[in-house]
């Protein structure tokens, strides 16, 4: 005991982030972030949208050229993954904050199928706009 | 030196700002409001999509459509202030670098906001000129 107290001892410290072993609702809660921020500039294209449709026809037939490029759509149909990733995950959000759903075996349920619904309800979507002609 | 001064009286006006509830109450709405905002919006987004300027243009005319646009994007634009304010607050802790993009954030917000609201307006009240 005396000796112990003599030198001093090493603190434990909490681990750093690069040796945490990824876990389904680390994702889900760094994705939520993520989406969200994506939908930030997602917003601003659809200001940018709205802005362009009150200039007139020449700058709508611009701008709705701009989002059908390659680069357009790809960043489209990330805004639309992000878009039911975050709508869906903020629900499970909603869910935790009534108090309900916050045990482990529950969340990971809720985070796989929020997960699931954002591919699927994605793809369906883009089904959807290739049918209808959209795309 | 002794102070006279209570534990309790030095205490005030150091703690809590009185509202983050408010602001955490905020934020639980406008994520409530945006559930059904946002899926009518994929559902808009798909038909404006499939259409060109004149049927964007009939679109934002009608009063419905016109008035959830407002809606969305004014829910929206709240929603992601409250948002990107967390993550501002979270890993910039310089005082000086986070009260500019704090500000930054909510200038965008509002700039966007009010410029994408008053187009659809714009487009709403505007008769005859598609």
């Amino acid at each position: 005991m005396s000796e112990a107290g003599k030198t001093v001892r090493e603190r434990p410290m909490s681990p750093h982030l690069s040796i945490w072993r990824w876990h389904l609702t680390m994702a889900t809660s760094i994705c939520h972030r993520v989406s969200g921020v994506a939908l930030y500039v997602g917003a601003l294209i659809l200001a940018g949208w709205a802005v362009a449709l009150a200039q007139g026809p020449a700058a709508y037939a611009c701008y709705k050229g701009l989002l059908a490029s390659p680069l357009g759509l790809v960043v489209m149909f990330g805004l639309t993954l992000s878009t039911f990733y975050h709508l869906a995950n903020g629900i499970r959000h909603l869910v935790w904050d009534a108090g309900h759903g916050l045990d482990v075996k529950s969340a990971n349920a809720s985070g796989a199928f929020v997960f699931a619904f954002a591919v699927v309800a994605s793809l369906a979507i883009w089904a959807i706009a290739l049918m209808i002609g959209a795309v | 030196m002794a102070s006279y001064r209570t534990p309790l009286s030095r205490a005030r006006g150091l703690g809590a700002a009185k509202h983050g509830v408010g602001t955490w109450i905020g934020e639980r709405v406008s994520a409530l409001a945006l559930v059904p905002l946002t899926l009518w919006g994929v559902y808009a987004a798909l038909r404006i999509a499939a259409g060109g300027y004149d049927f964007a243009v009939a679109w934002a005319r009608d009063p419905v459509n016109a008035t959830l646009m407002v809606l969305l994007l004014a829910v929206s634009f709240w929603h992601m202030q409250a948002g990107l304010r967390v993550v501002i607050e979270d890993y910039i802790h310089t005082t000086l670098g986070k009260s500019a993009l704090l500000i930054l954030n909510l200038f965008v917000c509002v700039l966007a906001g009010a410029l994408s609201i008053f187009s659809i307006l714009k487009v709403a009240f505007t008769v005859g000129a598609s």
